[in-house]
């Protein structure tokens, strides 16, 4: 391989005049794990209220969720991305698209809602599953005891479905990770988008590609590790992961 | 907010659309759901093989695609190709191999980690009774695979694989950081030189959404009529 190896180059100043090529990617991770939290945050309020609405007895809402899933499902996240970046600003009243358009940070924004919604659809489905689940029995003794629909939910029936599906969650939340490295198409420099202007700038592809697989992969050992210290922290006495 | 569309833009771009683009996109998806299934055979086989080895490299295999983002993967992928053809061919430059065959190799590897343990779980779902009684009539470790285990694994996750197909066919729009023209890409392209963005994606947007929409619900009533046989 005529390659020139050059690993010394994340010591070596960067272009921008941000410090080093470490610190240009450091602070793509910086933005990457922002953009995650934030979208993972609306994720899962988003992702919980519509899977809480497709396990409801009124058919209404169970329709809702299922076009509200079906939508955010069935479209490319890229696809998804360019209609909140490049539609939205443009179909909506004049002023209201100006204002948006005008948004300091748009691609941080769109990105971490773009993703989110997407990634709520995932939510909503493996919350459902979870509440569905249970035993029926459960929800019928809420009912029984006299609580109201959503004292059922808040006090019988979250609090067992998200301890159930915490490991499918878990992937979803790595997914929202991963799936922000998408935002580079719409000019975000999260982590691949940093390491993606550094191999542009140095010319050097395979130095910059592994110092961002390995900051993946520590992100990923990372948030794995932390969830099943959850896990075992939340694991519901009686079942087979339980104390 | 429709005054000013411009639908005469899309109906323009349709031939250009449909027989260069969807036909990448199609193409791709089907060529790398093949390939995949393939190699993601093959890794599930080696995970279950009872081999430490071979199950530690292929458990590592999976673990390490399925870490990294897509986008990233098909950028290694784009740099790295031309340099494993020359090490394999023993060029005397890195070879150039064509934005297909690029991003072919790039979703067969990627997709490979996700059919695998697809086809893993189809696997473990055949009783033990199965590969004993394929054993006791004589059968080698291969034709077991190939005429007991294999089938009935397949046809049990016939729904999740195509369900995985389906997201392999959204995720090929990612070849767009690539500047291909998929689907995707060349609605992007007109979007720009005419500068009809919110019509072509809109367009895109709609295409996809029914495409996926309609697989989806064949996969429900595949999945119905599987649950019978079973």
């Amino acid at each position: 391989m005529n390659y020139h190896w050059n690993w010394g180059i994340f010591f070596q100043p960067n272009p921008m005049g941000t410090g080093t090529y470490l610190d240009m990617l450091l602070a793509g991770l910086v933005l990457t794990l922002k953009t995650g939290a934030l979208a993972w945050i609306i994720a899962l309020i988003t992702g919980s209220i519509v899977g809480v609405m497709r396990t409801l007895p009124s058919k209404g809402a169970y329709w809702f969720g299922f076009a509200y899933v079906e939508f955010f499902r069935n479209m490319p996240l890229l696809v998804q991305l360019f209609l909140w970046f490049f539609v939205l600003p443009e179909v909506l009243p004049r002023s209201a698209g100006l204002w948006l358009k005008q948004l300091p940070n748009a691609p941080f924004w769109t990105a971490a809602i773009g993703v989110g919604f997407f990634m709520s659809a995932r939510v909503a489905v493996q919350l459902q599953a979870g509440i569905g689940s249970l035993p029926r029995g459960q929800k019928m003794a809420a009912t029984a005891l006299g609580l109201t629909t959503l004292q059922g939910y808040r006090y019988i029936l979250l609090p067992m479905a998200f301890r159930i599906i915490l490991p499918p969650l878990t992937s979803e939340f790595l997914n929202t990770i991963k799936n922000t490295a998408v935002a580079i198409t719409i000019g975000l420099l999260e982590l691949t988008g940093q390491a993606r202007s550094m191999q542009e700038f140095s010319f050097q592809v395979f130095e910059a590609f592994t110092a961002a697989t390995i900051l993946y992969l520590l992100v990923n050992a990372v948030v794995v590790t932390a969830m099943r210290f959850l896990e075992r922290y939340v694991a519901i006495p009686g079942y087979i992961t339980g104390k | 907010m429709f005054s000013n569309f411009d639908f005469d833009v899309v109906r323009r771009a349709l031939p250009y659309l449909f027989y260069e683009g969807m036909t990448f996109t199609v193409t791709l998806t089907a060529l790398a759901a093949l390939g995949g299934l393939i190699f993601g055979t093959a890794i599930a086989l080696m995970r279950l093989s009872g081999f430490k080895v071979l199950g530690h490299i292929a458990g590592v295999y999976v673990d390490f695609m399925r870490s990294l983002p897509l986008v990233l993967v098909i950028f290694w992928f784009y740099f790295l190709v031309p340099y494993i053809g020359q090490w394999v061919t023993g060029a005397s430059r890195p070879i150039s191999v064509g934005a297909f065959a690029s991003s072919l190799i790039t979703f067969i590897m990627f997709e490979a980690a996700y059919f695998s343990e697809i086809m893993r779980a189809g696997i473990q779902s055949i009783s033990r009774g199965q590969p004993a009684a394929a054993n006791a009539l004589g059968l080698t470790y291969a034709q077991t695979m190939r005429y007991v285990v294999l089938p009935q694994a397949f046809r049990n996750m016939l729904p999740v694989l195509i369900t995985q197909t389906i997201v392999l066919f959204q995720d090929t729009s990612l070849v767009y950081v690539l500047s291909i023209t998929d689907f995707l890409g060349a609605a992007s392209k007109v979007a720009q030189r005419d500068g009809r963005l919110v019509e072509m994606y809109l367009f895109a947007a709609v295409v996809y959404f029914t495409i996926s929409c309609v697989a989806s619900f064949g996969v429900r009533r595949l999945q119905a009529r599987i649950a019978i046989i079973r």
